[in-house]
């Protein structure tokens, strides 16, 4: 079985060299910097200490490289040929998760494996994307216009999003209906039927606000008005606004953000490490980091488009798309644009699951842009 | 095949909106960057500072108090404080025992412990006790194994090392009030336990004294814990004032007192320098300074003595014979008397149907002014100001400082009161009486005076009609004094009767002569009643002094000068209810100008 089909891809196989070679080594640069960038940060968020999360967070990021570069070592096809199973792989986890995980938070996302604690949910952001891609390229257009035809991967992302809300994690479950709605848009769904979902939203608003927990309530209202709870949920846009607008133009210098320093600022190693960023190294700093990931979209839109398989194509844009929802939901958050979500940023923010999912999102692309001249069937 | 190219048209279409939207999204971000960071970043590194810079105050020493000689009258003595830094421990309660075992703490010093402990954050250090004495520091340093957390603070606080000697001239500095703090003139009214002077030279001079305050920019993080210090502005301390008091006169002059209640100051007759100034009794300022319960600032208050009053300027009294000098003065000028006129005092005269008694029953004979002085004589001088009238009496007294405030800079001064005709209408609607010019005479009936007006009397007639102003400063220039317009001849008449009084037998302060190195002492006593002798009274026996309870003894008076040849100390005595100014007054007068005297002899080199 296995030569059968060594020699049925025969032309479309690549050598290990070849692989190499047709790596983006601008791509995994512009990776490198994001991650010098966050260690650094979290080396000065300890006051310049590799302990507690500078060492460490280099150490995840040894092992999301290794993890990248192995899945842009692996030919595509074996993406979308295993992609349902790992979609209900990771289904299964939240599943388990749900029943009986970890508590950690005041939410339970977490399967202690012993040496790891599992994030199924961030596990769900890939499998989604690889799930949808594989169904959309072994639909047809006329398909995808119908309402019968996306019923299928509605329900594929309908029922993870929900399990992720119910763990509540509601940054993640929007995360999870952004991308999959995002990838929804770019196979060809009639704008009507956006338009018909949003619609549905607003008139279900009142029941769904009520369905949020009083935290989830509080921050939408702390977002609106952060001044109606300046000590307790207003305090950190505050603080982070505070932090972010003193910094000025060229920052006060490495290790002497005065907010990060003094604890005015909370969470400053995860979630707001961008606004220490902001504070130690001014908006020139700043806008240094929103320029490198703006190109590593653009570069991993240019992978979409130079792709000739519509599995490869829609994945990375559904992956591009996911990856563009962590930095912009985290930096509009700490700039006060939308409420105190809990998205971390990625590369830059502490955390080990996220550095790992980033990096296979990245390996996947990576991948397909390697094989960007392969041929898949509708199989 | 042909919807195949088409699906695959739609997916690139879409892409490239979904990449544009997103990096538009991204842009969006980079605007609020730079409207956050680049906008708003003047407002952003205010609340920034705010955040991390705590500004406190400085307060400054105090200013030093000093005598004419270089005594300290008030100062800054080192406070010892015992505080508690709680995170320093690891049993609060276990240290406050260890603590308690040492030295003991009232129910009211632990609740306010316990409850500043609650209220504060723990790196924060508490109070548990202050003003703490050598031997206690050095308890708590010597247990200081047992009480870990407990650190020793030193601050300052005010000292007057002469106590109640010099409490109505110093005065004293108390915690500020909340009118006071509301009126934001200082920063520093707004320190806790910041203090400022309440009553005499803290108060007149407490803008000299206060200094200004320094800053101290300190960082501290999001808990409030000082992490740095960033800036230090150290404030200038208080001036230093020297005061004309002299400190050695000031305490004999208390001694001299004993249990007596009354009024003391002595003056340079020409400088006006202020060299004893006592009222008694008095309150201990030490005591006031650290606060003193309800309870005890009342039984200051309802004292029969009076501690709290400032006797000097605030006792009101009749100046009884004391006012005899004036009374002959504006008779002399008036031409009402000469050197040479002379009444009769057979003990009592009448003016109408009323009698007018003389101090001596039976009588002086005849007298002249000098004589009269001499002897107090009271029927010479109800005749002497039956000639001259009430207003020529009263324009002569306000010459002679009398019946108005000095303005020596003190609060609560009063004015006194010498009345005359049209005062009388004003106050009474009703014509002045000629009796009423009597008792006037001998300075009793309306006329009211205080201490330091009579101190001032007597100076302008030692120093042979000069019009010297008491002071508290130090002069070091002798500026020039207006001579008032009175004849030298009469007033060298006033002086003769008043060195009479003192040397000469029959003079009512006789007893209290002295002849150091033969500089000798005049002066001029007064006694006052302060209840109505009836006429029943005057028949059966006048009840003796001694036998009357305490408020309803004569007043003593005294006022004098020395050396009589060559003046320079005047001095007024008043002992509230001291039954007699001969016997009462008259000595501590006596007895002040003579310790000035001998301290100027002891302190003039040797040539």
């Amino acid at each position: 079985m296995y030569k059968f089909y060594e020699t049925s891809f025969k032309n479309q196989s690549l050598t290990l060299k070849e692989k190499i070679q047709s790596l983006s080594f601008a791509y995994i640069l512009f990776i490198f910097i994001l991650a010098v960038i966050g260690v650094t940060m979290l080396y000065s968020a300890a006051n310049g200490n590799w302990h507690p999360w500078a060492l460490n967070q280099l150490l995840r990021f040894g092992i999301g490289f290794i993890v990248m570069m192995t899945l842009a070592l692996v030919n595509v096809k074996y993406f979308m040929r295993y992609a349902y199973i790992f979609y209900f792989g990771v289904l299964l986890l939240l599943i388990i998760v749900e029943v009986g995980g970890h508590v950690g938070m005041g939410a339970q996302r977490w399967i202690n494996l012993g040496f790891i604690k599992l994030q199924p949910s961030e596990l769900m952001k890939i499998a989604l994307v690889m799930a949808l891609a594989r169904y959309f390229h072994s639909t047809s257009l006329q398909n995808i216009e119908t309402i019968r035809g996306i019923i299928i991967p509605l329900l594929m992302t309908l029922f993870p999003a929900l399990l992720v809300m119910t763990q509540p994690d509601l940054g993640t479950a929007l995360m999870l209906l952004f991308t999959a709605g995002a990838m929804f848009f770019a196979v060809g769904v009639q704008l009507w039927k956006f338009g018909i979902v949003l619609l549905g939203a607003v008139i279900s608003m009142p029941i769904a606000w009520n369905l949020l927990h009083d935290y989830q309530q509080n921050r939408v209202l702390t977002f609106l008005n952060p001044e109606r709870d300046p000590l307790g949920a207003g305090y950190h846009i505050i603080q982070s606004k505070i932090a972010l607008g003193s910094g000025g133009v060229f920052g006060k210098g490495f290790l002497k953000g005065t907010q990060s320093h003094l604890n005015f600022l909370p969470e400053k190693h995860t979630d707001f490490i961008f606004t220490m960023l902001s504070e130690e190294f001014g908006m020139i700093g700043a806008i240094f980091v929103v320029l490198i990931n703006i190109l590593i979209l653009a570069y991993s839109y240019g992978f979409a488009l130079r792709t000739s398989s519509y599995f490869g194509k829609l994945a990375v844009v559904g992956l591009a798309t996911n990856f563009f929802l962590y930095v912009m939901i985290n930096m509009a958050m700490v700039l006060g644009l939308i409420p105190v979500v809990g998205v971390p940023l990625p590369l830059i923010s502490y955390g080990g699951t996220v550095i790992l999912s980033v990096m296979a999102s990245f390996g996947i692309i990576l991948s397909v842009n390697i094989n960007r001249n392969i041929n898949i069937g509708k199989d | 095949m042909n919807r195949d190219n088409d699906k695959g048209k739609v997916l690139i279409g879409r892409s490239l909106i979904l990449a544009v939207g997103q990096m538009f999204l991204l842009i969006v971000i980079i605007a609020r960057l730079y409207y956050l960071q680049v906008y708003q970043a003047d407002k952003y590194k205010t609340l920034s500072d705010e955040n991390r810079i705590s500004t406190r105050l400085l307060v400054p020493p105090r200013g030093i108090i000093y005598d004419r000689n270089g005594e300290l009258l008030a100062t800054n003595r080192q406070n010892f404080q015992a505080m508690i830094v709680a995170e320093q421990t690891t049993n609060v309660k276990e240290t406050l025992d260890a603590f308690k075992r040492i030295m003991p703490l009232s129910e009211i010093e632990e609740e306010r412990i316990k409850k500043d402990l609650k209220k504060n954050r723990s790196f924060v250090p508490i109070k548990i006790k202050d003003n703490l004495t050598w031997d206690e520091v050095a308890q708590i340093q010597l247990n200081a194994p047992d009480l870990p957390g407990i650190i020793i603070d030193e601050g300052l606080s005010r000292y007057y090392p002469y106590g109640e000697k010099t409490a109505h001239v110093i005065g004293y500095v108390s915690s500020v009030s909340e009118q006071e703090a509301k009126l934001k003139e200082d920063p520093l009214l707004e320190v806790p336990g910041f203090k400022i002077g309440k009553y005499g030279i803290e108060k007149l001079y407490e803008n000299k004294l206060r200094g200004k305050g320094g800053n101290l920019k300190l960082e501290v993080n999001a808990y409030g814990r000082v992490m740095k210090e960033i800036e230090r502005v150290d404030g200038t301390s208080g001036d230093k004032i020297e005061l004309s008091i002299d400190a050695r006169l000031q305490s004999k002059a208390y001694e001299l007192f004993g249990e007596e209640t009354g009024a003391v100051i002595m003056i340079d007759i020409y400088s006006g320098e202020i060299l004893v100034f006592a009222s008694t009794p008095a309150y201990d300022p030490n005591v006031i300074t650290q606060g003193v319960s309800a309870k005890e600032w009342a039984a200051l208050n309802q004292n029969e003595h009076k501690p709290l009053m400032n006797k000097v300027l605030s006792g009101q009294y009749s100046p009884g014979s004391t006012f005899k000098m004036v009374v002959a003065l504006a008779a002399l000028e008036s031409g009402a008397i000469t050197s040479q006129t002379r009444s009769f005092c057979s003990g009592k005269m009448f003016l109408g149907n009323h009698a007018f008694h003389c101090w001596k029953k039976e009588g002086h004979g005849y007298l002249d002014v000098i004589q009269s002085l001499q002897h107090s004589c009271d029927i010479f001088f109800y005749e002497t100001a039956q000639k001259v009238g009430i207003n020529k009496i009263a324009e002569m007294a306000r010459k002679f400082g009398l019946g108005q405030k000095i303005n020596v800079g003190l609060d609560n001064e009063k004015e006194g009161l010498i009345p005359d005709t049209e005062w009388k209408k004003r106050r009474f609607g009703e014509p002045w009486q000629l009796g009423e010019s009597l008792i006037s005479g001998i300075g009793q009936g309306y006329i009211l005076t205080t201490p330091i007006q009579l101190v001032t009397m007597t100076a302008r007639i030692a120093n042979g009609g000069y019009a010297v102003v008491p002071t508290f400063n130090k002069i070091s220039e002798k500026s020039k004094l207006d001579k008032m317009n009175i004849s030298s001849s009469n007033i060298a008449l006033v002086k003769e009767g008043m060195f009479d009084v003192v040397n000469v037998p029959g003079g009512t302060a006789l007893g209290s002569r002295f002849d150091f190195n033969g500089l000798k002492m005049a002066g001029k006593t007064g006694t006052t009643q302060v209840r109505r002798i009836s006429m029943k009274e005057r028949q059966t026996g006048i009840i003796k002094q001694e036998d009357l309870p305490w408020k309803y003894r004569n007043h003593a008076l005294f006022v004098g000068y020395a050396p009589h040849d060559n003046p320079r100390y005047a001095v007024a005595v008043l002992v509230e209810h001291g039954r007699s100014g001969s016997a009462v007054a008259a000595p501590i007068g006596g007895q002040l100008l003579l310790e000035a005297l001998k301290l100027d002899a002891s302190s003039k080199p040797v040539e």
